[in-house]
């Protein structure tokens, strides 16, 4: 289709006329180097994180401490949010034993748990564990208690009806058929980890793509802080296509 | 039914008899764990004492006068825009590709531009809430706009509507429950994105009062902050809420 074609190739135009307007605001100086920085001082920042080092680490160290620490914090979450939501999606009573407790932590941010951490835990990993940890939780929960709650009645009634154990109707039942549920809530929670884990490194923290922000801020380092934010936003997507990979694996019959 | 109301209120009182045994033990100091009561007194004194500067009141205002202005700001823009972009194709495919790459960046790592631009009074804190809640806004406008349906679109062009008249009468009012259930996501992230920025770069507002009850080793101070948080989370939740349902019943 023509059009399509033409829209391709507007969009190619934006972005080098935005590419080559931010070359111009920089070099005539319109914009100060002390606000933004020009290509030139960026290509160098990045260099300079990744060969040298800034902020006590190198680039790849860097991501590498943030990539574990929102791993860790999402796994956990996933552990416990996922079966604790089947749980509570299956049985009323479970339900109304966790919901009121968990309907008065659940509208807290995650952010807001980023003070209480570091009193209880530091400026360590740990802190940033527990606050990912809680960031994930929240809509693992949701989306797998919504995921059973979506399963039709006759299903259950059917696997019932012939014979199916308590293991067998999990394995077979609950947990295929919230799948889809579930996987939403998993993509949510990972988003949530990151801005979180973001968060928790601009506070304090040894390594770590936000201790590059944060130290950058500090140096009042612009080209330091727009690398900071390009690789924040390419770890993300990173994982999120990494989570569409597993997503597609375990659920082969959705595409 | 009645059981489960009573398995309900056995799961409450579990959870706050939990927190009070632990508390009372000894096993933690009271300064890092408080007892429930100990945290609803300390709440109670901050809003009459000022802490960090000012009242929880007053901390509390000065968030929602932020939290205001940066919404306010992403609604009036993401919106408009969002229907300009399902109208106009070249402006979808001018904007497209930019505000993609953009909405990759969380709205938290703004947090060193905001402070080196705009600093920590009120322009830094706004730049956060509004890049946190202008996806939502222009997304929905835009699906509002791309989904509106054909024939109102051909009947308004035969009775020869320019473009604004179209963008701002068939458009617009067919958007808007779209438009609305967009300003609920928008606003959840703006409030969650206003958090993260009062932690970091802020003098004043209920992000900041945590922050300094942290460094005084408080935990019921930044309790009390978590709890003022999350009521003024759900408030807003509610009142678009309403706002929702009534648009939903004016169309009926």
């Amino acid at each position: 289709m023509p059009t399509a074609r033409i829209e391709r190739f507007i969009a190619a135009g934006t972005v080098a006329a935005v590419l080559a307007a931010w070359w111009l605001l920089t070099a005539t100086q319109v914009i100060p180097p002390t606000r933004f920085a020009s290509p030139d001082e960026v290509w160098a920042a990045l260099r300079q994180v990744a060969l040298a080092g800034y902020a006590d680490a190198r680039l790849h160290q860097h991501i590498l401490q943030s990539a574990k620490l929102v791993l860790m914090g999402f796994a956990v979450a996933v552990a416990t949010g996922v079966p604790l939501g089947l749980a509570m999606g299956w049985s009323r009573r479970i339900e109304a034993l966790l919901n009121p407790a968990f309907l008065l932590i659940r509208p807290i941010p995650p952010l807001a748990w980023i003070p209480l951490a570091i009193v209880w835990l530091g400026l360590g990993d740990a802190a940033k564990v527990l606050v990912i940890w809680f960031a994930a939780f929240v809509p693992s929960v949701i989306n797998s208690y919504a995921g059973v709650r979506s399963l039709e009645r006759h299903v259950i009634e059917a696997a019932r009806m012939l014979g199916a154990g308590r293991w067998m109707m999990l394995h077979e039942v609950l947990i295929p058929g919230a799948m889809p549920f579930i996987f939403t809530g998993l993509r949510l929670s990972l988003q949530a980890c990151w801005t979180t884990l973001v968060a928790g490194e601009l506070i304090g923290a040894a390594a770590g793509l936000g201790r590059v922000l944060a130290q950058g801020a500090l140096d009042l380092f612009p080209a330091m802080i727009l690398v900071g934010m390009v690789f924040v936003a390419l770890a993300g997507a990173a994982m999120t296509w990494a989570l569409g990979l597993v997503e597609a694996r375990v659920m082969p019959w959705r595409s | 039914m009645a059981q489960l109301r009573l398995l309900s209120a056995i799961g409450l009182a579990a959870f706050f008899g939990v927190w009070t045994l632990i508390a009372l033990s000894g096993l933690v100091q009271p300064q890092f764990l408080p007892t429930p009561l100990a945290v609803a007194r300390e709440f109670y004194r901050l809003l009459e004492t000022p802490f960090a500067g000012y009242t929880l009141e007053q901390h509390l205002l000065s968030s929602l006068g932020r939290y205001g202005l940066g919404f306010a700001l992403a609604v009036a823009i993401g919106v408009p825009l969002g229907l300009l972009m399902g109208w106009f194709r070249t402006l979808d495919a001018i904007v497209t590709p930019l505000f993609d790459a953009l909405r990759f960046v969380a709205p938290i790592a703004w947090v060193p531009f905001a402070a080196l631009w705009f600093g920590t009074g009120i322009g830094g804190p706004v730049l956060i809430i509004f890049t946190g809640a202008l996806p939502p806004c222009l997304i929905n406008a835009y699906r509002g706009a791309k989904f509106v349906e054909p024939r109102y679109i051909e009947a308004a062009r035969m009775m020869g509507a320019s473009h604004l008249r179209m963008v701002t009468e068939v458009l617009l009012p067919a958007s808007v429950p779209s438009i609305v259930a967009g300003l609920r996501v928008s606003a959840g992230l703006g409030w969650q994105s206003l958090i993260g920025a009062e932690l970091i770069v802020a003098s004043s507002g209920i992000g900041y009062l945590m922050v300094k009850g942290q460094s005084n080793i408080s935990t019921s101070i930044v309790m009390s902050g978590m709890i003022a948080i999350g009521i003024v989370g759900v408030a807003i939740d509610v009142c678009l809420r309403a706002l929702q349902a009534r648009i939903e019943r004016h169309r009926q």
